[in-house]
């Protein structure tokens, strides 16, 4: 409870505070010592239980450990993100509270859609997070990419919305009790009514949009590819997680004992992600477009765990989440550094930037899923879960077939980066694009993050324990 | 976190990893390589304690305990048998050899060179260790990591490519293993912290049933098949061999290759006997096609390099249909030929590194009469090729002889079509000796110089090695019976 107030609180003291902030880079100090705040009450919440304030949700809202735990993984991405990108974010315009403003009202969204209890909570929440993010996608206003995308991502948005809230009323009209809550909509074991069946599918269907499953992922590369590059990262870690945190929540309170109904549909969309995730990524030259097909065939994975659906993949989701957020948000604040987004543009960093290149390395490697990272921890959650759950056994094959095959996407980067001579263009303007500067500050962070992802790959129990809190 | 006494199998492990992330530090190139050479002797000596570490007490000293991800029931658990200590001892012994036969060579970043082939020495050391299998797949992977870097860095024209595949072929291989081990681990028993377990122990003692068996057998052979390499998994290594730096080709092939082959044997055979009974003949064919296509393509070979690493795929070959044949004899020959054909490469490529170094060249057709400029070279590196066809008195005849004895007994066609790798080795081997070491010498070949005084310690030091394990191998087996009869017993 704490999270959401304060998120919202915060957002409206930032859009305000626009009127009074003298210098532009006043918002960024702001809002990192109000995430900060909003950690710590957070964690206060998950270790006590108790909240600051005492607010009667009828329900509508729960709070447990594993909640918190993923709210927690959230905030702490998104300081992250602040703390690495947050001088990125103001030049992009002008209106730089405002962009922060907006970040806290997605989040905002995070909160309430990974914490609902009703269908219309879970409305309310993945709207929150959307509507600003159409917003942050258009920042850029005078590049016609970014109006395209942010156009071609309100669009397609407004249409899942719209399937969504139709699958909420057929689920609402199907249900004997007549209720919102994911909990009573639970109809026991028998075979699902048609109505609830089909309200079912066009949620699943909603939800396959916003975490980008195939098909539903066509939107995903060219809004992704058109943001400002510091929104791509935000959009493409949390936003995404909670994204997923909000399909589990769904399908296991509500159809979790007709799993077995709704398996195979899944696997398919699974295994379908993680293909066309994998394979679209190895033909990409520009890194911020591979990284955009690389959030899907990552989502692939995580969808993983709505298949199997037991306490191995939701404890394997809150490290996925962390592992792929850290990494992913590491690597993009590195790539809104460079002069050339594409991989030749990467050529001989090391040599340039030792320390951006080693970070970088080890937020690949932990993406790829090498051990003594925390992708591979992650990564090996999910495999136990879904082969725990004991049906559907080619889809495990399936999945490490798509792992391997983005070992080879991945580490083009690396071996651009340590084995490659620079090229002709990238020597005369150098690798890092001439306004940014790289202060020790940044390095640091990045080895910050760098050793939080071994020290997750070799103890996962750190974060893992707090879900059995 | 390491319990109440460092074991000698910490040593190995933790020695050569944080003697290797010292190295990344240090800055002066002589500085660095005296360190890394001082290191690995340090190692040896620990390996080599750890072959006379044997009465009852010690030994439970050398199996140690630490509960690692306590609810998934892994831990760090780590374990010498004999063929531990065979490998671990034959790591150990490599890695100064190979540092001594590269100390003049010039690489630059030293520091991060030799740092990264510490790295895999304490990862190949992890991996003849451990006895939980996520602590084993977590080495199985990490060995590979550092050799990625050191072959796409120092390599040669080609390197980048031709390590990609090779990365691309082992991660594959090894995701199929993990698949493996998660399908095993949730069969197992539990422990008073969890429901399943990692533990070698438990892994041994789960009953699958015979159709379970027979798609785990494949999900774990592929990876190890991969590592070893077995046709027709094989493609990857003689680009790899080719075009990493001479002294990383000598850990590849002296040392890691036997990741794979310990890995059939150790995580292989005791954990399927039902699909290794089912299909033996199927991995035996296999072996014998790649060891008589590997010795024909090995004939047409003019890159001394590629030969050698031809030769290598036959000889592996061969250890691998000597495993799944099951005798007793034929695991013995196994154990003393892993540390045989880590010797008897090692100092082949020492020798090819010499010639490549000086003359700049390892094509055959380009060398003739080596042996007029330097008859001591000749001289050892003939004894060395004598042991790579497994002539008597040699270390390979004793390993080969009784694997083929092992191999007769099982089924004598077998052992017949692959008696005739070894002709064909002889073919290469004496063809390659008799065109780069005698005839005329060339225009090219004039230049050649006697080799230096510690090259040539080091390949008399192998050589030596080669005719003591030779004439007396009975050490040998007596360090690897109880692996061997662990075993034996699963197949009774």
């Amino acid at each position: 409870m704490n999270a959401i107030l304060l998120t919202a609180i915060w957002g409206i003291i930032m859009m305000f505070g626009g009127v009074f902030f003298k210098s532009k880079s006043t918002p960024k100090y702001w809002a990192i010592a109000g995430l900060v705040i909003i950690i710590i009450s957070n964690c206060l919440e998950l270790t006590s239980g108790e909240a600051f304030f005492a607010i009667d949700s009828n329900n509508m809202l729960s709070f447990n450990s594993f909640n918190l735990t993923f709210i927690t993984v959230a905030l702490v991405s998104t300081l992250l993100f602040f703390l690495l990108s947050g001088s990125d974010i103001e030049k992009v315009g002008d209106n730089v509270s405002e962009y922060f403003a907006l970040i806290f009202f997605v989040l905002c969204g995070v909160c309430l859609s990974a914490t609902y209890n009703t269908l219309l909570i879970l409305f309310l929440g993945i709207e929150i997070m959307s509507i600003p993010l159409y917003i942050l996608t258009g920042a850029d206003k005078r590049n016609l990419k970014s109006n395209e995308a942010a156009l071609k991502y309100f669009l397609m948005g407004a249409f899942s919305t719209g399937i969504m809230l139709m699958g909420i009323a057929f689920v609402y009209g199907g249900n004997s009790a007549g209720t919102f809550f994911i909990n009573d909509i639970n109809m026991g074991e028998g075979k699902m009514p048609v109505l609830i069946a089909i309200g079912m599918v066009f949620m699943l269907i909603a939800m396959s949009f916003k975490v980008s499953a195939a098909p539903f992922h066509f939107w995903t590369p060219d809004v992704y590819e058109g943001a400002p590059t510091v929104f791509t990262s935000f959009m493409a870690t949390i936003v995404k997680i909670a994204g997923f945190m909000a399909f589990i929540r769904l399908f296991e309170n509500s159809f979790g004992k007709v799993h077995g109904q709704w398996q195979l549909l899944i696997a398919v969309i699974t295994a379908a992600t993680l293909f066309i995730g994998n394979l679209t990524a190895v033909f990409q030259q520009s890194v911020k477009r591979m990284l955009a097909y690389s959030s899907i065939a990552q989502a692939g994975f995580m969808l993983l765990a709505v298949f199997a659906l037991n306490d191995t993949a939701k404890e394997g989701l809150v490290l996925y989440a962390a592992a792929y957020s850290l990494a992913t948000i590491g690597l993009f604040a590195i790539l809104i550094k460079m002069y050339d987004y594409t991989i030749d543009g990467f050529n001989g960093l090391a040599k340039n930037e030792p320390v951006l290149a080693v970070t970088a390395t080890i937020f690949l490697l932990s993406l790829t899923g090498i051990p003594l990272t925390a992708g591979f921890q992650s990564k090996f959650l999910m495999l136990i879960a879904a082969l725990r759950d004991g049906h559907q056994h080619w889809l495990v094959l399936w999945a490490v077939i798509c792992a391997a095959v983005s070992a080879y996407y991945y580490f083009k980067i690396i071996q651009a980066m340590f084995f490659k001579e620079a090229g002709q263009d990238v020597k005369e303007h150098g690798s890092i694009a001439a306004g940014s500067v790289i202060t020790i500050g940044f390095k640091a962070l990045l080895i910050f993050t760098a050793i939080l992802l071994i020290l997750l790959g070799l103890f996962p129990f750190l974060l893992t324990e707090w879900l059995h809190y | 976190m390491f319990g109440n006494d460092i074991t000698i199998p910490h040593l190995l492990i933790f020695f050569p990893l944080v003697a290797g992330l010292i190295t990344f530090f240090i800055r002066k190139e002589s500085s660095v390589k005296a360190w890394s050479l001082l290191s690995v002797i340090l190692t040896l000596i620990i390996s080599i304690a750890s072959l006379y570490y044997r009465n009852d007490r010690a030994l439970s000293g050398l199996n140690f305990n630490y509960q690692w991800i306590k609810y998934m029931g892994a831990s760090i658990s780590l374990s010498l048998d004999g063929m531990g200590r065979l490998l671990t001892f034959l790591t150990a012994f490599s890695f100064p050899v190979i540092f001594i036969a590269s100390y003049r060579n010039v690489y630059k970043n030293t520091n991060v060179f030799y740092g990264l082939l510490l790295l895999a020495q304490a990862g190949l050391m992890g991996v003849f260790l451990s006895s939980d299998a996520l602590l084993f797949y977590f080495f199985w992977e990490l060995a590979l990591i550092p050799v990625y870097f050191l072959c796409s860095y120092w390599g040669g024209e080609k390197r980048i490519a031709a390590t990609f595949k090779f990365f691309i072929y082992t991660f594959t291989g090894s995701l199929f293993l993990l698949v493996g081990i998660i399908y095993v681990y949730l069969q197992t028993g539990g422990t008073p912290f969890s429901d399943h377990s990692f533990s070698l122990q438990a892994f041994r003692a789960v009953v699958l049933s015979s159709a379970q068996q027979n798609f785990l057998f494949w999900l774990f052979f592929v990876a190890f098949a991969v590592k070893m390499p077995i046709f027709p998994f094989h493609t990857w290594q003689p680009d790899t061999y080719e075009q990493a730096p001479t002294s990383v080709t000598m850990v590849l092939s002296g040392v890691m290759v036997k990741m794979g082959v310990f890995g059939v044997i150790r995580w292989l055979l005791p954990i399927f006997p039902l699909a290794v009974a089912k299909f033996d003949n199927v991995v035996i064919g296999l072996s014998v096609i790649g060891m008589i296509y590997a010795s024909l393509i090995a004939i047409k070979q003019d890159d001394l390099k590629r030969l050698v690493a031809y030769s290598s795929i036959a000889h592996i070959g061969l250890m691998c249909a000597a495993i799944f044949s099951v005798q007793s004899i034929a695991l013995e020959g196994v154990m003393i030929q892993m540390f045989s054909h880590g010797i008897n490469i090692i100092g082949l490529w020492i020798v090819i590194e010499l010639i490549e170094k000086q003359l700049g060249t390892r094509k055959i057709s380009q060398l003739g009469g080596l042996a007029h400029k330097a008859p001591v070279l000749t001289i050892l590196l003939v004894v060395i090729v004598f042991a790579n066809i497994a002539l008597p008195l040699t270390n390979a005849f004793v390993g080969e002889f009784m694997m083929f004895g092992g191999l007769f007994r099982f089924n004598i066609w077998y052992a017949a079509f692959a008696g005739v790798s070894i002709v064909l080795a002889a073919v290469y081997t004496l063809n390659m000796v008799q065109k780069v070491f005698y005839g005329a010498t060339n225009s090219i070949t004039e230049s050649m110089k006697e080799i230096s005084l510690n090259e040539k310690l080091v390949l008399i030091l192998l050589v030596v090695l080669i005719f003591i394990a030779g004439v007396y191998p009975q050490p040998f087996f007596e360090l690897t019976k109880d692996s061997v009869a662990t075993i034996t017993a699963r197949f009774k």
